[in-house]
């Protein structure tokens, strides 16, 4: 199946980037193909490299970054990252900012759109 | 066209202050509502506040985003529903809700259209792909 993630919270705050990450990974496994993720709200904060998470913990910003080096398309939507400071400058590799029309195409083009968040 | 339109529907659940993700999501619709697609917006539980009209939030001290839905029409959104009985729970009637636009011929106000919920089930049953906010 052909699928779209788009994730609606920050990281740590809140299980939906953790969750997503592991509903991808399981999806892969299950042969599945992801047309994009799609980082909107405070999902946005993610995939910035300015955040220093305690060692010994999951660092979600670099994991969704090695995701994004397979090849899946991973973006952020530029009007909820503007509002909240995220810029090109502070996201980590693999990762690019762009408009809705990217969630939009996600929507037209995958199966199912699976959004986590509240 | 060569192919038929995609379904999506927005379903809104929130109520349009105290977060943000009613106002990102009208940001969503607007910008759907450009490409080719067959867009409709549902308004269900808390989230039958946002079309109710006479909202101020001056006291709020954040900039409204109420009158962005009488522009829905406009932006050719107008498969826009409330859910009866989110509105009736919340004691709100079809007559508290806001204009989203007027009709081409006839300039008459058109409002969102209140519906049951198996008709909602319905519709979303049809959809190639839902998005809440």
């Amino acid at each position: 199946m052909k699928l779209a993630v788009c994730i609606y919270e920050g990281p740590y705050n809140h299980e939906a980037s953790d969750t997503a990450y592991n509903f991808i990974q399981a999806a892969l496994k299950r042969g599945h193909e992801f047309k994009g993720i799609f980082f909107y709200h405070d999902g946005v904060y993610n995939v910035t490299k300015l955040m220093e998470p305690p060692q010994d913990d999951r660092h979600i910003a670099n994991r969704w970054s090695q995701l994004g080096a397979t090849g899946i398309d991973i973006v952020v939507c530029i009007a909820a990252a503007k509002r909240r400071g995220i810029v090109d400058d502070v996201l980590v590799p693999n990762v690019r900012i762009s408009g809705l029309g990217q969630l939009t195409m996600m929507a037209i083009e995958a199966d199912r759109l699976v959004v986590f968040g509240d | 066209m060569s192919e038929e339109k995609k379904k999506i529907m927005f379903t809104v659940r929130k109520a349009p202050h105290g977060s943000i993700y009613v106002y990102e999501g009208l940001e969503v619709k607007l910008i759907m509502a450009a490409y080719d697609a067959d867009i409709s917006v549902v308004f269900v539980d808390d989230g039958v506040f946002a079309v109710k009209q006479g909202q101020n939030t001056k006291a709020l001290g954040i900039k409204g985003f109420a009158a962005t839905y009488g522009a829905l029409v406009d932006y050719e959104i107008t498969k826009v529903f409330v859910d009866r009985q989110s509105m009736e729970e919340r004691g709100m009637s079809e007559d508290d809700l806001l204009v989203i636009g007027e009709d081409e011929d006839t300039e008459e106000p058109i409002k969102p259209q209140v519906v049951d919920s198996d008709e909602i089930a319905a519709m979303m049953a049809e959809q190639h792909n839902i998005l809440a906010f």
